[in-house]
């Protein structure tokens, strides 16, 4: 690890980092850096993207090209830079509410398009930069600065909905099983197309303190009990999966690339012309 | 076949000029989403750019347009996208990343009737402060009007190389009335054009501040994949592009903003004139107004009205010194606009005297004639 953050962090400027000790986003930044380092992928030709929040903060810690857009929009600026610059390695790095609510359009429509690039999503269930309101995954009966009485909304599953929108790769990890995160992000990274993953990881701080896990052991230990590998639940009843979710890959689909496929479009034009 | 020259007599709209244009400037990517009456600019756009390697993409919103446009534009590639009033409140929030980010790019507004979906295709002015003034924060901004097609094909480089030089985004503010009109023009050689590119770092990537500004102001600007990373984030930041709260710093920052523009004055303020040399009254006109401005104002000569027309091409920064100009020159002005008079506003600001400032203002989705405006002229 010494090695790898020598060689990805700038340690010129920017640290200590702004997130809470015990965070989750360190061990996410650490498995995409490892991930990056198996597939040996040349610093030049990653551009890393991110919304707003404290996932938003991630760019400024790596020696990438870097982006840290507006709030919810991160895949629309990765959209633009793949399609002008198909050979860099695009990855979007963004929270649940950045990714699912105001992004949430831009979501769904970038797994339906289908364009080369990784996102990156930290699932912590709540709004934390902006001081723990409830987001779109925080679960039902959750408290939050904004639901003091118990939330009475029903959460989405952000890599279902991924699947469902028609990502090519989509797959759901959690900060506890740190090892396989490192897979999956180089998996996600590897594949044709839009690729997601999604990381379940502790806001102990927001999310936690106003919902009896105010520490990020236990928050861990939370991930630990509740998370199932997708090769394990289809044995499973569905009722024993109701308080559970899976990990691992969800969906691995060949399907053309938006990349592939507008280069014939150019190839076509050029014909006609 | 033999081997042609290019016929370049074209009998096109406002909308299809827009897009030869930009194709002239050297821009390779739109992204964008339908809207009346700024759809054909995209549609044009789907078919010619992936002639020219160029890239085309319908984005979900014009939300998503703009941070798409905003992206190609960072990995080097010349990007437009064109919208129309409901759509151009969209864009705000990713064009205000384009101004703190100095990020290059150009917006086609092609206005219409407001607020909300307003009067969808019919002629109006209505977008003109919020082309200045519509994302939030204080910066500054290059907004110019088109008057005809041949002014959306000229104009529209002009647009690209402004936003190239001073590494700013552009606004072209189109109304129906151009946007549809059909002309023959004479579209210039593609040679001819002038094209001006953003200025790229030539030092070591270990040398490269990405917002060092340089004695314009402006900084080079590498794009991403050409082996200078480097960071790029909407909040105010340092010379190294990471963020700063420092009150020096931000302080340095957005004053070299506002800098940058107020330095080229000289090259942003684009005026044209007409009959001015005698003028004892003026018209003060802009868009398609500015095109009936000219009619009225050879009317009233023929009348013996020492008339003449000064026509705003840059609304903003607004050109002061030219409108200034006419105001100690002329007893009276007019300022015709298709909205309650947002231009006016300007033209009071910065009048230095007792010159009498009349407007005419036409808000039920029609375009404003020149016997409408020649008889307003009579009256001053």
């Amino acid at each position: 690890m010494s090695t790898i953050r020598q060689e990805y962090l700038r340690h010129d400027k920017k640290f200590p980092h702004v997130w809470c000790p015990g965070c989750g986003n360190g061990i996410v930044l650490g498995a995409m850096l490892r991930a990056i380092h198996r597939l040996e992928l040349a610093k030049d030709e990653i551009v890393l993207v991110s919304g707003i929040g404290c996932s938003g903060r991630m760019p400024v810690y790596v020696d990438f090209n870097t982006l840290h857009t507006t709030h919810g929009r991160a895949l629309t600026f990765a959209t633009g830079i793949k399609l002008a610059r198909p050979a860099l390695t695009v990855l979007a790095v963004m929270g649940d509410g950045d990714a699912t609510a105001i992004g949430g359009n831009h979501f769904i429509h970038a797994a339906r398009r289908n364009l080369n690039f990784t996102a990156i999503i930290i699932n912590n269930q709540i709004y934390g930069m902006t001081g723990g309101q409830y987001s779109p995954t925080t679960p039902y009966g959750a408290r939050a600065a904004t639901a003091k009485h118990g939330h009475i909304e029903h959460a989405f599953s952000i890599a279902e909905l991924a699947v469902t929108a028609g990502a090519s790769f989509v797959a759901r990890g959690t900060v506890y099983h740190a090892a396989q995160l490192d897979t999956l992000i180089e998996k996600a990274i590897s594949r044709t197309g839009f690729s997601v993953v999604e990381i379940m990881s502790n806001c102990h701080v927001q999310f936690g303190r106003r919902n009896k896990m105010a520490d990020p052991v236990t928050m861990l230990k939370w991930f630990r009990d509740r998370a199932v590998r997708t090769q394990d639940a289809v044995d499973l009843h569905p009722d024993s999966l109701s308080d559970k979710f899976t990990i691992g890959v969800l969906a691995d689909v060949e399907k053309p690339s938006y990349i592939a496929e507008y280069e014939k479009i150019r190839i076509r034009a050029k014909k006609k012309k | 076949m033999k081997n042609r020259p290019e016929i370049r007599r074209r009998l096109i709209q406002g909308n299809e000029a827009i897009v030869e244009g930009a194709l002239a400037a050297g821009c390779r990517f739109f992204a964008g989403y339908p809207i009346t009456p700024a759809s054909e600019i995209g549609e044009l756009m789907a078919t010619r750019l992936p002639e020219v390697d160029g890239t085309f993409i319908q984005m979900e919103d014009e939300i998503a347009g703009m941070g798409a446009v905003v992206g190609a534009s960072l990995a080097g590639v010349k990007s437009l996208t064109a919208t129309s009033g409901p759509g151009f409140s969209l864009i705000q929030e990713n064009l205000g990343f384009a101004c703190i980010a100095e990020v290059p790019c150009v917006v086609v507004n092609v206005m219409r009737g407001g607020p909300s979906t307003g009067l969808p295709t019919c002629p109006a002015q209505g977008d003109v402060l919020q082309a200045r003034w519509g994302t939030h924060g204080d910066h500054p901004i290059i907004v110019l009007a088109v008057s005809s097609v041949i002014d959306s094909f000229n104009i529209t480089v002009i647009a690209f190389n402004l936003s190239e030089k001073y590494r700013v985004p552009v606004i072209i503010l189109s109304d129906e009335t151009v946007a549809h009109t059909r002309e023959s023009v004479v579209l210039p050689p593609a040679g001819s054009i002038a094209v001006v590119d953003r200025i790229i770092p030539t030092v070591p990537p270990e040398w490269y501040h990405p917002y060092e500004g340089n004695s314009r102001g402006v900084p080079a600007m590498a794009p991403f994949g050409s082996g200078y990373r480097h960071h790029v984030t909407g909040l105010v930041h340092d010379r190294h592009g990471y963020p700063t709260q420092q009150p020096e710093e931000v302080d340095a920052f957005t004053r070299r903003l506002h800098r940058k523009i107020s330095n080229g004055f000289h090259d942003i303020h684009i005026v044209r004139r007409l009959h001015l040399e005698d003028a004892e009254v003026a018209v003060i006109a802009y868009g398609s107004v500015g095109r009936t401005a000219q009619r009225a104002v050879a009317m009233a000569r023929n009348k013996g009205i020492k008339a003449g027309l000064i026509q705003l091409i840059t609304l903003f920064p607004f050109p002061k010194e030219a409108v200034v100009n006419v105001l100690r020159q002329c007893r009276a002005v007019l300022v015709p606009e298709m909205n309650m008079g947002q231009i006016s506003r300007e033209v009071r600001r910065v009048s230095p005297g007792d010159t009498k400032i009349h407007k005419l203002n036409r808000v039920d989705g029609l375009p404003i004639d020149p016997d409408q405006l020649f008889k307003e002229l009579q009256l001053l």
